[in-house]
């Protein structure tokens, strides 16, 4: 199976889009050679800005870009937005200036630094501010086609990139739109959403489900808001059991809005794979840290062999 | 170049523009009055800066308050947003009468400054420290578009105790920004009480100079030193400029001044009262002449 950097492939797209719209400008806080924002700095010097380890300005500079009508892309590790929750929040979320806050190493995928650097609590944090979309991508090639669809969005966004080299989802022909769920695989039993990383593995997931005869849904819900409701209430009612992955706490991301969604919809059997409350350690790999705190293809396959038995107790 | 050579300002324009800052206090404090909520002692110490920035030397135009080639003002320190509003007001971009909506469900005229919603807030203001960065960011997106405005920051003094305010300061000079002016009401107050006592951010100048501004210091209630001041700092060259205008926190109201209890109360009817007769017995002393 081929694996793709899902960061190399945003530093491409980004240094492609930049040649086509010259208002794009890019401000990274000292991790251009980590997020891959290199690329665009080599080819377009005078709309590529270094600010330093100065996350709270970066964010503040990048509003300065959109009031005089740039494109400002705002890259850092997306632990580090946390320091600019606020600045996010008046300077770019209230104040609607056009920012696209690309938080790099989400998740546990920057799993050599630990703890300090993986980050649970993001999408739960930007979630909850107004006026941002929020989007986390699956693979290479949906980082790369999402760029230009980010950048042409009308408003602030939050675009979270996973660290790794993740194996390859979609073909050529994807086109993903912000606010707009894939389903990936059809199924009847059971409907797993995902959003990042945690789509491969799902699909997994759903292999081994078809083996003991469980049809699982796989939908990659890329856009965490504004959530698509559509696809939700299709795979809700075609199943009536639901299983959520993500690489984040299940308090407040994916988890947490499709919870939200389903009790305001009909309540139903819900399942969330994620990272349960806990900070997480140092790994060697970032497989077996995901494995590690439950977010592992088995514990995606035993999540929905419980929710279909759940839902059958229900409805016997 | 002689200092006298760049700058002349006649004295029929400063009168006017001294009686015009204080118009913009009595409306302030009456705003604040009326609405039982604000900021006094910030909102007076910056009369004269404000007024001479919206009254004389901003290019702006409020029959095109999105005028791409604007200069922009951003009100760092929101809190003051009652004195802004009132300059707005008079300068013409929205009516007057307009002023006593300041704070009731429905107007445009917010708690503190919203640039989606007043005509003439270039930025969205309130949480102290983001003027400066947000500037720089104007300031290159102005180079970037060939746009030839230049951005003006005003900040409280307090405010130069936020971490991110040095931040912008930074990134401002990293890139020359010539084009930035920040102005530091030097009001001596804070919210809990003086500056030297929260905080010390003395030596502000020097702090100023080690983060590679230009630096000048006026009396910042002093109405030809503010106009001379902004013209000076327009012609430097190859860096920002800040200036340290040291003012009277409740400028202009003798029970307010220097007291850090006005930062965010508002006058009672007899208070109110009180400063108003004071206000416009100034007011009047300007006389007939420059009506």
């Amino acid at each position: 199976m081929e694996k793709k950097s899902i960061r190399k492939a945003y530093g491409h797209a980004l240094a492609d889009y930049g040649a086509e719209n010259t208002d794009v400008a890019v401000v990274v806080a000292d991790v251009s050679a980590s997020v891959q924002t290199r690329f665009f700095a080599e080819k377009f010097p005078e709309r590529f800005f270094n600010v330093g380890i100065t996350e709270q300005a970066l964010v503040d500079f990048a509003a300065g870009l959109a009031l005089g009508g740039m494109i400002p892309f705002a890259n850092t590790f997306a632990v580090l937005f946390l320091r600019a929750a606020e600045q996010i929040r008046t300077s770019v979320a209230y104040a609607k200036t056009n920012v696209k806050l690309v938080g790099s190493y989400s998740g546990l995928s920057d799993y050599k630094d630990g703890p300090t650097h993986n980050i649970e609590c993001d999408i739960a944090v930007m979630r909850s501010i107004p006026n941002i979309a929020v989007v986390e991508v699956a693979d290479a090639v949906e980082a790369e086609k999402m760029v230009p669809e980010v950048a042409e969005y009308d408003g602030p966004v939050y675009l979270r990139l996973s660290r790794s080299e993740a194996p390859i989802i979609f073909d050529e022909n994807y086109e993903p739109k912000i606010g707009k769920a894939a389903i990936i695989r059809d199924g009847s039993d059971v409907a797993l959403i995902a959003s990042g990383v945690m789509v491969y593995r799902c699909l997994k997931a759903a292999e081994n489900l078809a083996r003991m005869g469980i049809d699982a849904y796989v939908v990659n819900m890329s856009t965490i808001k504004p959530l698509d409701l559509n696809v939700v209430q299709k795979v809700a009612a075609d199943t009536g059991a639901i299983v959520t992955a993500e690489d984040h706490s299940v308090i407040g991301g994916l988890g947490g809005a499709i919870a939200e969604a389903l009790g305001e919809m009909k309540p139903m059997v819900l399942e969330r794979i994620g990272i349960r409350d806990t900070f997480t350690e140092t790994s060697r790999s970032y497989d077996a840290l995901l494995d590690h705190y439950g977010m592992s293809v088995e514990d995606i396959v035993k999540a929905a062999q419980r929710a279909v038995k759940r839902n059958r107790q229900i409805h016997i | 170049m002689r200092e006298d050579d760049l700058v002349y300002h006649p004295d029929s324009l400063v009168r006017e523009l001294d009686k015009i800052a204080q118009i913009l206090r009595l409306d302030a404090l009456e705003m604040i009055h009326r609405r039982g909520a604000g900021h006094p002692g910030g909102s007076l110490s910056a009369s004269e800066i404000i007024t001479a920035l919206v009254f004389h030397h901003l290019r702006i135009d409020p029959k095109r308050p999105n005028w791409e080639e604007r200069d922009r003002f951003i009100l760092s320190k929101g809190h003051a947003c009652s004195l802004l509003y009132a300059a707005l007001a008079r300068r013409g971009f929205f009516p007057v009468e307009e002023l006593k909506t300041w704070g009731e469900i429905g107007s445009r005229l917010q708690g503190h400054p919203d640039r989606l919603k007043t005509p003439g807030i270039d930025m969205t203001t309130g949480m102290e420290g983001h003027g400066v960065a947000v500037g720089a960011g104007l300031c290159i997106a102005a180079r970037r578009k060939n746009l030839n405005f230049r951005v003006y920051v005003l900040v409280g003094d307090g405010e130069c105790q936020c971490g991110v305010l040095w931040e912008g300061a930074m990134i401002a000079s990293k890139y020359h920004l010539s084009e930035l002016t920040v102005i530091v009401d030097r009001n001596y107050v804070q919210l809990d009480g003086p500056t030297h006592e929260i905080l010390p951010i003395d030596p502000l100048v020097d702090k100023w100079k080690a983060f590679n501004f230009a630096t000048i210091e006026i009396d910042g209630n002093n109405m030809r030193q503010v106009l001379d001041a902004l013209d000076i700092a327009d012609e430097i060259r190859d860096k920002p400029t800040v200036i340290i205008a040291h003012t009277v926190k409740g400028k202009g109201v003798s029970f307010m001044e220097g007291e850090a209890k006005w930062h965010g109360k508002p006058p009672n009817k007899e208070e109110f009262a009180k400063a108003s007769e004071e206000l416009k017995r100034r007011i009047h002393s300007y006389g007939e002449e420059i009506d």
